[in-house]
This record gives C-alpha cells, structure tokens and sequence, in this order.
C-alpha cells in the first residue's frame, strides 16, 4: 500500500500545471489569496497544495504561501521554480524574485513605478488606491488578483492563468454566499480589479 | 461533503479522526497543531458526531484526559506541538508500558525551522524515548490515511500510537474528498486491573517486556512498511525519506530526471524502523542517503556508518527545515549530476518582523512597565506578547510558565550577591493557567520578591483565539465553568493583587510603581492588566468607533514613537518630516499621546496626558 496516492485526481493536463508564491505582510489577506486561488484549482478538478505560515508572522510579519496547482507532491516552491510571484507588499517584490523561473512574471501592489530594474517582467498596479477609490478599502487583494487575470489571460482562453475571472467567482460565492454584503463587496473589487488590467 | 475540498493539513486530521471513530480529543493550542482540536470540535457537530473535544489547561491535562478515555475503550486523541508533548512527556512515558484497550493517538507537531517554536526538536525521539510507534506523514492527504492506519495499529498492539506532522504537512492546504463516518459504537467500560493500570515496579518490569515485544511486532507489521516508489529503477545508491521530506525527494527525482535510476523509498513508521527493510536496504544498496527531518532518526537505525549519508556524515543540514532546495542539491551530489537551477547562496533577506498589532493592550502594558522599572529585568513568556522584545520589554522566554521560576531566579541570585534590582514578569493569562501556577506558589512559599504582570486578554491570541479557563466556553462554544483569576493568585499566597487598565496608561504606571514598592518589602505583587485582544472574532464590532488621536504641529520628528513604541498604525511622513498616523489601522486607543515626549500627539477619547 502507498500511502498518499489512494485518494487523487485522475490524470492532469501538465499544461495546467502551475506555482505560484503569493508575498505580502500580516493582516493584508495573503492566505485568503491563496486559498481562493487553491478553490478555483479545484474547482477546475485541478488537484493543489499551498503551503502557509501561521502563528507569530502573521501578527505583520513577512507572510509567503507556497501555490502549486495539478499534481506537485511537495507543498513548496523551489528558488528559480515559480510561474508567478503575487506581491501584495513591494518590499517583498525584490527579496522574492529569486522564486521565479526564467519564463516567470511578477504582479506587484504599489502606488509608485515599482519592479524597475527587475529581470523578470513585472506588472504594477495601485491595488489599494483602486480599492479606496472603489469603495472597497479591504478589497486591494482581490483588485490584484482580478487585475493579474485580466493582463495574464487564461489558458482556456490563450492566456498564461490557469484560472478565468469565472472561476474566482463561483470561489467567492461559495465563501461569502451567506454574507450578501461581502459577496458583492469582494466581486465589486475584483471587477475594478479586471477592468485596470485591460485598460 | 461530497466534493473535493480545500482542507489545512490539521482539518484533514481533524477530519480523518471523526471519520475514524475518534470519541474523545483534547489538546492545548500551539503553532502548528492549534487547528486540530477547533477543527474537531466544528466537524464534530456539524456531522452530528456524538463525541467529547475540550480545550485543556495543558498539554499534560490533555494527554491524561484522552489517554484515559482509551483506557475504557474507546477511540480517542490528543493534539499538541512539540514542545507541548515535553510538558505530557510524565503520562506518554507511563502510558506505553501500561498500553490502551481504544485506539490512541498522540498527535505531535514538530516545526522545523522553527517557523513558531522555542527549539527544533523531534518528536520522534520522544517515540524512540517513549517506545511508542510513530508514524510520520508527508502531506495533508497522508495524514488523514495514517490516522487510520495509526488507529489500527494502535488497537491491534494495545499502544499508544504517534502521528508526528510537521509545519508544512499542519499548514500545508490540500483538495481532500471527505469520506464517510465509520460506525463506532463502543461504549466505555474500565475493566479494573491494577497490575496494569497502577502497576507498581515490579509489574512495570513485566509491562517493559510486553512493550518491547510489541515493538519487535510492530516492526514486521506489513501495513506502515517502507514502500519503494519506483521499483523500475536499477541504481545501486537509494534515498531513504520521511515526512515532508519524502514528498520534495520525490519531485526533485523527477525534476532532475533520476526517477529511473535511484530507488526511492518513502518510510512512513520512522520508528520502530522495519527490520526486513533495514536488512534489505543495508544488504542491496552500496550507499544510502536519508532525508527526514529534523533529527536523524531513521539514520541511526540504519547502523552501517561506511555506507548510510545523512545528519550524521554532514550530508545532511543537521538544523533548519530541510528546503526542497536543499533536498535538490543534496540529491544531486548524492547521485554525482547537477541541480536543475543553480541556486543562489547566502543569506537571505529577513524580511518584515512581526510586532505587536495597531491597538493591542499588551503595548501599553509593556511600555508602562519600562517607565515603572527603567533599568529593571523583564522576564517573559510564551505567546503573542513574547513581541514585547521589540519594545524592549522582555529580556527572557524560556518555555511556558517559566517567566515566574525566572523572576525568582533573578531575585534569589541578585539578594545572594547583595544587589537591588526591579524585576517585572510578564506572562499571558493563558499561559499562567497553563503553568504558571507551579511557579507562583513556589515564588510565594520561597519569599521571593517581584512584580508579576499578568496580561489578561481572556483567550489564547496568537493561536487563534482559543478559551482560557476563565472563558467559560468550550471548544465547540458551548458554556464550561469558570475559575476566578483574582481567587487563584490570591489562594498561591499572594497578598498584592490588583487589577488595571493598560490604556489609562498613567494610572497604569501609577498601579505598577505601587505594585514594585509593595514587591521590595512584602514579596510577590501581582498586578493583572486585563483589556481585550483587539483581533478576538467580533472585537472590532463591539468597540465603539473611536476618536483617533493624530500628530500635530509641535512633532520634533525624532522618531521616538517609532522605535519605542512600534505601532503599525504609526508612520512617518519623510516629506513632512514628522509621524502620521493611518486612521485605517488606528484603534483609538490613544496611548501613543502619552508616548510622545513633546506632547505632539494629540486628540482622540479617553483621559489626555497629564
């Protein structure tokens, strides 16, 4: 008997495979990303594994999760490994960048021309104006996550994400679907996020 | 529950318990375990469980009230991290001679790293040191399948049995498809026997025997063998792995293309180690190279120095998580190629450190004792206010409970050599049931002579907001009993004990000053600084929307409410040159007016500076 290999997925499209590191500090909603983007995989019957930091850091400290979508049995990511980097703190743009692999891209909040200089290519956005603009002032997160969809593109649809905007949506619905105030709320922000990311 | 579902690796254990017939589960909170009891609890009653989960004084409490519910017979499970199964050490050590009739787990998280611990200590020696057996597992999903293998094997060999994660296997989120509840319908029944249940020495002798042939059993037990991944592969040199270990081991084979051509083996019974599979490996291969972590405890069961690499030949780190990067350049040595991506040495930058959140009570508390006590030793303790160390108000953090022994350490080695000083210990309310009484009534007894700052945010923060004893609610909410704080100081035979408010910051000082002159001549003072955790579920919802202070005119810039005091709510505007404070993170609890020498911040509710 192997333990650990009794209860997976069937076969995955290695297309689909994706890591990604989502970086930002305590309270900034590193896990809720994570862990909704981890929703959408298996929403797509995409087997995932995060990993997070729980306790101490997360009382401001530097938090990471660790995303690895379709079939990775280590819940880290290797330095020079990932696909993507999600930065919702700045000062984490740089320290983290040694994750990203060759062909990888980084999508950072910041209210400056942050990732200048960078070797990898980085795509800004003012996530937390926006949300404050928007009306959702606890919505930066979702505004990053809709803004990256919407530069990146989903496989399904030629792009880079192994997600669409669909799938967030279904996730978020079924997290706030009791809670009609936060539902439209984390949806507001996430469509203020898709439409700074096509314009 | 029919989907897949995205599930931390403590819920998949909470899961595999209820779905395995666990009765009883107990546990004190602890990072990273804490989620493995509140998720029993929640499952429990929202499958319609019958079954009996309580938030424990300590880990030794816990041990004994599960352990015991095995002994009549029923299936049952504590939970704790690692430094937690030191403080149960007493009862696991007695519990594996005397043995179980229900299944017992004993779930260990370790935490290499250490990401949230005191040391980086193995829990599977404790096993080892215990003679009970241990199963190690390498992902969320692997937890849950030896919770049920770890029920069996506990059962079929009457013994406790451990489940040791680790931080990546706790923290690590996983899809997980949620099975069905087995039905179990034992009912407690203790069948007296007190050659076993009170053995005295000459009956422990006998139990010790019984308990090593267990062990030469459970080493030949088919079901937690070593299991050869790839048995294509024709090498002569394998990897040995366990635990979160096995599963980097397995996706750097592959990444480095060696899949066909080293032997992987993944152990899951780190102890007692197969025997068959030590004879195998150790006659078959030319050279082994284990990877576990964070001891080498498969390694010393593989006794053939020349030919087995690891911990103990400096193949392996012997401290610090064992990375995946690591893994890869380890392997790849091993098996004379490169690693995929060179990867970049040196030190890393550290990053962000934690602090102390926008408003907390324990702020004011610490910074009221540095004015009280310049120049005095703070000793401290476990938990969210061990960050007083970035306010310059706690000196030690030894292991739970300890500031109290420490503060009478300190006063007992200061009168020998004839010397003053002001000593302050500060420990949390749930820390000081959990083992700071001991040290108090010794304190007490011993006339030592200290100010004792209770930090009483009624809960168990930094873990998650569990009850403490004074909660009166259980771990599924419903109502438990309460003890009385004020009663239980005073009953330690202490004669000073009063209760403050950190935000009124000056009449807080004024207590502490009382509470030190008092110490000096009498004994221990004890002052209980008792104000809310500001992150508690539904705090923010509760407090009135407060007035925020803000910085005027007269800021000097000099920072000191920066270094000093280390709010997050507290900036500083280079433009302006002076603080700012964001009104988005601000509580309002405008105890930074009193910080600010010049008097520059000002405004918000409450009593001003005087």
């Amino acid at each position: 008997m192997k333990f650990g290999c009794l209860d997976r997925p069937a076969e995955e499209s290695p297309a689909a495979r994706m890591q990604l590191l989502v970086s930002g500090v305590g309270g900034q909603g590193v896990l809720f990303v994570s862990r909704l983007l981890a929703e959408a995989a298996i929403g797509r019957s995409l087997s995932v594994v995060t990993s997070e930091i729980h306790g101490m850091a997360q009382r401001g400290g530097t938090v990471v999760s660790h995303l690895k979508v379709g079939g990775f049995p280590s819940p880290l990511i290797r330095e020079g490994h990932a696909d993507g980097l999600i930065v919702l703190r700045e000062e984490n743009l740089r320290p983290h960048g040694r994750f990203l692999s060759t062909s990888g891209w980084a999508v950072v909040n910041s209210a400056s021309a942050a990732g200048e200089g960078c070797a990898f290519p980085v795509h800004v956005v003012d996530a937390e104006g926006i949300a404050r603009e928007a009306g959702y002032p606890r919505g930066a997160n979702l505004v990053l996550l809709g803004f990256l969809l919407a530069r990146l593109g989903s496989l399904e649809d030629g792009g880079r994400f192994f997600c669409t905007p669909a799938d967030l949506r279904v996730a978020l619905d079924r997290r706030f679907g009791k809670n009609p105030r936060a539902l439209e709320e984390s949806l507001g922000a996430l469509a203020s996020g898709i439409r700074h990311g096509k314009g | 529950m029919k989907n897949r579902t995205l599930m931390l690796g403590n819920e998949a254990i909470a899961l595999a318990l209820i779905e395995n017939g666990c009765r009883v589960a107990a546990s004190y909170p602890g990072t990273p375990a804490s989620e493995i009891l509140s998720s029993v609890a929640r499952l429990g009653k929202e499958l319609g469980v019958p079954m009996y989960a309580e938030w424990a004084v300590n880990e030794k409490v816990a041990f004994e009230v599960a352990y015991t519910a095995a002994v009549t017979g029923l299936r049952a499970a504590v939970a704790m991290k690692q430094v937690g199964l030191n403080v149960a050490s007493d009862p696991l050590m007695s519990a594996a001679y005397s043995g179980v009739r229900g299944g017992f787990l004993v779930v260990s998280a370790d935490d290499p790293g250490p990401h949230s611990s005191q040391t980086e200590q193995d829990s599977r020696l404790m096993a080892m040191l215990a003679k009970v057996p241990v199963l190690d597992p390498d992902s969320p999903a692997q937890a849950r399948e030896l919770v049920a293998a770890g029920f069996d094997l506990s059962e079929r060999f009457a013994v406790p049995v451990m489940i040791r994660p680790t931080t990546r296997v706790c923290h690590a989120c996983q899809d997980i498809l949620p099975g069905g509840v087995l039905p179990h319908d034992a009912k407690a029944e203790f069948v007296k026997e007190p050659s076993r249940w009170a053995a005295t020495p000459v009956f422990r002798n006998r139990l010790h025997k019984e308990l090593c042939d267990k062990l030469a059993r459970i080493a030949e037990w088919g079901p937690t063998a070593p299991v050869l991944w790839n048995p294509e592969a024709s090498g002569t040199r394998a990897v040995v792995a366990s635990g979160v270990a096995a599963a980097h081991a397995r996706e750097v084979l592959e990444g480095l293309g060696l899949w066909e051509k080293v032997p992987f083996y993944q152990v899951v019974q780190p102890f007692p180690l197969h025997a068959s599979f030590v004879n195998h490996v150790l006659e078959w291969y030319d050279e082994l190279l284990v990877l576990e972590e964070p001891a080498a405890v498969i390694e010393m069961q593989l006794l053939d120095r020349r030919r087995v690499r690891g911990k103990a030949t400096c193949a392996v780190p012997e401290a610090g998580e064992l990375l995946p990067e690591t893994v890869e350049r380890v392997i790849a040595g091993f098996a004379g190629t490169a690693p995929a991506v060179p990867v970049a040495q040196g030190p890393q930058p550290p990053g962000r450190r934690p602090t102390l959140c926008a408003g907390c009570p324990h702020r004011a508390s610490f910074y009221a004792i540095r004015r009280a006590a310049p120049g005095g030793i703070y000793p401290s303790d476990i938990g969210c206010y061990t960050l007083g160390l970035n306010l310059g108000a706690v000196d030690t953090v030894l292991c739970m409970g300890a500031a109290i022994g420490q503060a009478a350490g300190f006063h007992h080695a200061y009168r020998l050599s004839g010397r003053a000083v002001d000593i302050v210990a500060t420990i949390g309310d749930s820390t000081f049931y959990h083992a700071g009484l001991p040290g108090l009534i010794d304190a007490t007894v011993q006339g030592a002579r200290f100010v004792l700052v209770i930090l009483d945010n009624s809960m168990a923060a930094m873990t998650g907001f569990q009850p403490t004893p004074a909660s009166g609610a259980g771990a599924a909410g419903e109502p438990t009993g309460v003890v009385d704080m004020e009663a239980l100081v005073r009953a330690c035979g202490v004669r000073f004990c009063k209760v403050g408010l950190p935000s009124r910051f000056e009449e807080f000082v004024g207590l502490l000053k009382e509470a030190l002159a008092w110490s000096h001549e009498n004994g221990v003072a004890v002052v209980i600084a008792r104000e809310p955790c500001v992150m508690a579920p539904g705090a923010s919802g509760k407090r009135p929307p407060a007035a925020k202070p803000a910085v005027t005119d007269a800021c000097t810039g000099c920072r000191h409410c920066l270094t000093q005091f280390e709010c997050p709510a507290i900036g500083f505007d280079e433009a302006a040159g002076r603080a700012s404070i964001d009104a988005t993170l601000c509580t309002g609890c405008g105890v930074c007016r009193h910080v600010c020498p010049v008097g520059a911040i000002r405004g918000g509710e409450g009593e001003e500076p005087r």
